[in-house]
């Protein structure tokens, strides 16, 4: 048997529930290799969220779990670690509806990535540096309340508090939600000058599917807690039906069989 | 027309009340930093305020130098806010927060029978070696005890601050404030940060322990103090400590001239109940308190 490129993240099978009893997931495959960005596509509700709080071990915090199947990052089984561990082992994630630390100036939201990492000072301090070159804006910035930025500039300090942890693999939850396209165009540049100067390697929920497929390589589509198609993004986003099956637009069954040709 | 005698006397009564005022502040400051960071209202502050200062009090009864008790005393806070952390809180981590105090009221209980069984239930003289004879300060008598006080509550706000916005420490504890799901997200571990929390929490519950004990004597009924910390906290905020500086500089000025003043119409006693009445009037105005829950958004 010829051994298949190494997955950085493994996803077998996975279902979750929440409150014992919610099911959001019911078997969800995926496989994450290093250096690529793959997008996580589907529409509202349909689980997105839920494996990515999976991914990072987040879900016992909102009274959630893992009702089978495992997730491997690295090799090592996700559900055995601690959200803390995950994150100095470079599985770092942007929390959907960026979560930013709101009385904390944007500065010391980046720098609690750093803590995150527990990096050293000098670490810590080119790091800052690191994340002004990407995101310019910010440095202006840097002593505003994070919590009276606008939007788009709340999206970089989280995606810049993540990269300040020093991420592996970057996982972020919907990035262009409530954004205005400009500023969705700026994010998704500065993430794919990462993936290209670094090989950082990202996992994308999105919505827009359209921009995501444009800057992904590869992504998965979940439908009810089920992923449903994989392919890479040149492929997907050449198929209209994509969007309109899954992607909250038509009213075709999901199982129709047209949608399962491009599965393979 | 007030003569100057009464001019006087006013505000020697409300100076008077302000520096009290300040004595229930460093009971409030306990609470916010415990609240401020994990949502608990840790009824159990009370019964940690007696303990410390029993065993610093015992300590000190044994031969123990000052410093030594103080500094023995803190350890033993640390270790119990570590304590705590590991057998109440990480357990309980998730519940709603009912649970979570009721569990504090347990707390308090356990505390207390603990300071009870390790130290007896004496009443223990405490002599901090500060006078309480009267000083006059532009023309007003004040106590020099209040003064002193006062300064130590000024300057643990101030070290606590300091301790806030410059230590890394003191920003992870921000960030647990602000949002803890980000903060858990962002790889900060959660239960270390709620054990120096409550460590914190030890050593303010000792500092205004030996303040209250000097006053009032190492007795079992230190630890209803809460009760005088909780209108403090209702009109500053749970999650001020510049709130409980400003709560406890109103509610004790407003029940000192309360007493002074309309105390002889209502037949006294009026201290024990006035700065609740103060309180629940204000939080019909204001129910988040005077700063709580300032929330910073944009609109
Ligand atoms: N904390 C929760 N408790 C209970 N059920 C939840 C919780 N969070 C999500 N769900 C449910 O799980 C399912 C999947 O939700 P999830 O948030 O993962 O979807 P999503 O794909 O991220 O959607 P969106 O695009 O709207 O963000 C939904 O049915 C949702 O109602
Ligand atoms: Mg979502």
């Amino acid at each position: 048997m010829t051994k298949l490129p190494e997955a950085l993240l493994s996803v077998r099978n996975v279902s979750a529930a929440y409150g014992g009893a919610v099911a959001a997931l019911h078997g969800v495959d995926l496989d994450l290799r290093r250096g690529e960005i793959l997008a996580l596509l589907g529409s509202n509700g349909a689980g997105k969220t839920t494996l990515l709080k999976a991914v990072s071990n987040l879900l016992p915090a909102e009274r959630g779990a893992l009702t089978g199947g495992e997730i491997r990052f690295e090799g090592r089984d996700v559900a055995e670690s601690s959200p803390a561990d995950l994150v100095r082992a470079g599985l770092v994630q942007v929390l959907e509806g960026r979560h930013c630390f709101r009385s904390l100036t944007v500065e010391e939201n980046l720098l609690t990535g750093a803590l995150g990492r527990s990096s050293s000072r000098a670490e810590a301090k080119a790091d800052l540096e690191k994340v002004y070159d990407l995101f310019p804006w910010l440095a202006q910035k840097r002593r505003t309340a994070a919590g009276l930025t606008s939007g788009g500039e709340q999206q970089m300090t989280a995606i810049g508090r993540g990269l300040m942890s020093r991420p592996r693999l970057f996982v972020l939850d919907e990035p262009s939600m409530g954004l205005a396209p400009l500023v969705v165009r700026e994010i998704f540049e500065a993430l794919k000058r990462i993936n290209a100067a670094e090989g950082l390697s990202l996992l994308v929920a999105e919505q827009n599917s359209a921009i995501a497929l444009k800057y992904a390589h590869r992504a998965v589509v979940v439908e009810n807690g089920r992923s449903v198609l994989t392919g890479s993004a040149a492929e997907l986003a050449a198929r209209d039906d994509i969007k309109s099956f899954y992607l909250g637009g038509a009213d075709l069954p999901a199982s129709s069989p047209q949608a399962k040709e491009v599965a393979a | 027309m007030m003569d100057w005698h009464e001019v006087l006397f006013f505000f020697e009564v409300l100076v008077g009340g302000l520096l009290a005022g300040l004595m229930y502040s460093l009971v409030a400051i306990g609470f916010v930093l415990i609240y401020k960071t994990s949502g608990v209202l840790n009824f159990a502050q009370g019964a940690m305020l007696l303990f410390a200062a029993l065993t610093f009090v015992s300590l000190v009864n044994y031969g123990a130098p000052f410093l030594l008790a103080f500094v023995a005393t803190f350890a033993i806070m640390i270790g119990l806010g570590f304590a705590i952390e590991r057998t109440v809180l990480r357990p309980l981590v998730n519940r709603p927060p009912i649970t979570l105090f009721m569990a504090t009221l347990g707390l308090a209980y356990v505390i207390e029978g603990a300071a009870q069984l390790l130290w007896g239930t004496q009443v223990h003289r405490l002599d901090l070696g500060i006078s309480d004879k009267p000083m006059e300060i532009a023309g007003l008598l004040i106590s020099s005890f209040d003064l002193v006080a006062a300064a130590v509550a000024f300057g643990l706000v101030a070290a606590l601050g300091a301790f806030f916005t410059r230590t890394r420490i003191g920003l992870a504890f921000r960030a647990v404030a602000d949002d803890q799901f980000a903060a858990l997200a962002v790889g900060l571990r959660l239960p270390r940060i709620w054990a120096t929390v409550w460590a914190a929490a030890g050593f303010v519950a000792l500092v205004a322990g030996l303040l209250w004990g000097a006053r009032l004597g190492v007795q079992f009924s230190l630890s209803i103090i809460v009760l005088k910390a909780l209108p403090v906290l209702l009109l500053g905020g749970f999650d001020s400590i510049l709130g409980a500086v400003v709560g406890g500089l109103i509610i004790g000025a407003s029940e000192k001239l309360a007493e002074v003043y309309l105390g002889p119409y209502v037949g006294g006693g009026i201290e024990s109940w006035f700065a609740y009445v103060v309180a629940l009037l204000f939080l019909l105005v204001r129910p988040s308190g005077l700063f709580g829950q300032k929330i910073v958004e944009r609109v």
